[in-house]
């Protein structure tokens, strides 16, 4: 079963919803597997000023996804990109051996809006 | 929170009060082996004999004709491997439905890994068995055909007797896991024709861990528990008595009850879908219309996950089940959605109401109340269009 603080980011999660005017964005996951969430990012002297997320997926999709952008904010981009998919399991004191890889893709989820942000910057 | 609104009685059931009372002196005063020579014993004997007989008339088979078990999964076990293995002559092939329990599926598979082939016979979108398509499966060299009754899931009735009959043509043993019909439906085995059948304890409101299989007269099932010889030879080991005892009471009650408890249930049942169809937009039946358990509504909510519901459900008091098994032990969807034609991201988000004797107009109303801010919590979280889903 989940842990007090999956079930609290279940209940109440953080940013959840879209951000209008995201920098960038990065989506993974697919309704298939069950698991898909959006990440929006808003990028301020290369630091994430604002994050917000959409999930569609389980209980532990919509906690690490929602602890994901408590990780993120006011982290530089470099800085974000080392959140891995374990310290959100960690932030959220573990989960269900089963839910670690599928329901487990919200830094993924971050990673591909920052790599999207930093690739239309590189074009500038 | 003091509501709480129990309705996954396909999960698990209460002991129905007057079972566990029928049950009590044989944990502590009649503690005799039934088979002690010494009135303890016989005392045993005469309660395991009693119980016999009313799960027996439940279905309508002679007394002799029931072994009891651990419960379903080793009913099942009991009649598919055992009758696959004691058959083994007469050919090597095995017929499912594509909407078995897990066990049945886990036994075939273990079937296969023996060297037997197993056929996957299809359903229709609402769950019913495609007869044409059991024509074609069984084969001469088919040993034991398995349907079940009910599915517990989506709550199908499978036309039983038309599926026996054809697997007698062939001169194959026909096997029905109706641990989700009996006590909701009428269940004779002389009118299904019927070989083998599986019953469990916790579904008619006795206690976990017993159950009993069917074995019609002159049909040989190889054991799979080797022993002192009770239950026939069939199932050795001794009897648990309170167990057996408990799901005697249950099974008495249950064919006492039945007609009135179902045609309540259905009534509730019948009101809980329509009011939750009707209260949140692109919610679907899954399952037949009205070719359904009385106790079963299965619904799917576009956009969203099982899971992510249930535990929005949960607090607020309400317990339900999915049908994604996304809770389970895999992350994958409910192959009984898939085979009634569903798409992976539609099974995804369905929800298992199975009614029972606590369940009361109520609480179905509350269900039907609270259940769209629950939907519309979690939707307004998705990332997910009508695009995505088409």
């Amino acid at each position: 079963m989940y842990s007090e603080k999956v079930l609290d980011h279940f209940k109440n999660p953080r940013n959840v919803g879209e951000l209008e005017d995201a920098d960038a964005e990065g989506t993974v996951g697919n309704p298939v597997c069950g698991d898909m969430m959006t990440m929006y990012i808003k990028v301020k002297d290369d630091r994430i000023e604002d994050v917000k997320f959409k999930t569609f997926g389980c209980g532990a999709a919509i906690a690490t996804s929602s602890m994901t952008t408590e990780l993120a904010k006011g982290k530089t981009l470099d800085e974000a990109l080392e959140i891995s998919r374990k310290d959100v399991a960690d932030a959220l004191d573990g989960l269900p051996l089963v839910k670690m890889h599928c329901s487990n893709l919200a830094a993924d989820a971050l990673h591909e809006a920052i790599n999207s942000y930093k690739e239309k910057n590189a074009e500038k | 929170m003091s509501i709480r609104v129990y309705m996954d009685h396909g999960a698990g059931r209460p002991v129905d009060p007057r079972v566990l009372e029928a049950m009590k002196p044989y944990f502590t005063e009649h503690v005799g082996n039934p088979a002690s020579f010494h009135s303890e014993g016989f005392k045993a004997l005469e309660a395991l004999k009693e119980a016999r007989s009313s799960v027996a008339e439940l279905i309508n088979a002679d007394p002799s004709e029931i072994v009891f078990t651990s419960g379903a999964t080793e009913s099942n076990n009991l009649a598919l491997l055992g009758g696959a293995l004691r058959n083994r002559k007469k050919g090597s092939k095995v017929v499912r439905s594509a909407v078995e329990h897990i066990s049945v599926i886990n036994i075939c598979k273990e079937l296969s890994r023996m060297g037997f082939e197993v056929a996957e016979c299809p359903v229709d979108e609402a769950g019913v068995l495609d007869l044409k398509e059991l024509e074609k499966h069984v084969d001469d060299d088919t040993v034991l055909v398995t349907v079940m009754a009910a599915n517990g899931e989506i709550g199908t009735l499978q036309p039983i007797r038309e599926a026996a009959e054809l697997a007698h043509s062939r001169g194959t043993l026909f096997h029905t896991d109706a641990t989700a019909a009996a006590g909701q439906v009428p269940l004779d085995v002389k009118e299904l024709g019927v070989d083998l059948m599986t019953l469990s304890s916790n579904d008619v409101y006795g206690p976990k861990g017993v159950g009993a299989l069917y074995v019609k007269k002159g049909v040989r099932v190889k054991p799979h528990m080797i022993g002192g010889g009770q239950e026939n030879g069939i199932r050795s080991g001794t009897e648990n008595v309170p167990g057996i005892v408990g799901m005697g009471e249950a099974a008495r009650l249950a064919k006492a009850e039945m007609e009135a408890e179902s045609t309540r249930l259905a009534a509730l049942r019948d009101r809980l879908i329509e009011g939750v169809l009707a209260a949140n937009p692109e919610s679907y039946l899954n399952g037949h219309p009205t070719e359904r358990l009385p106790n079963n509504a299965n619904i799917r909510f576009s956009y969203i996950e099982g899971e992510a519901l249930i535990l929005s459900l949960d607090d607020l008091g309400i317990q339900l089940s999915t049908g994604s098994a996304c809770a389970a032990k895999t992350l994958e969807p409910s192959h009984t959605l898939l085979a009634c034609g569903l798409k992976h991201e539609e099974a995804h988000g369905s929800l298992v109401f199975t009614l029972g004797k606590n369940n009361n107009r109520n609480q179905v109303e509350y269900v039907i109340q609270e259940l769209p801010g629950v939907v519309e919590r979690l939707r307004a979280m998705s990332p997910l269009t009508p695009e995505e889903l088409r």
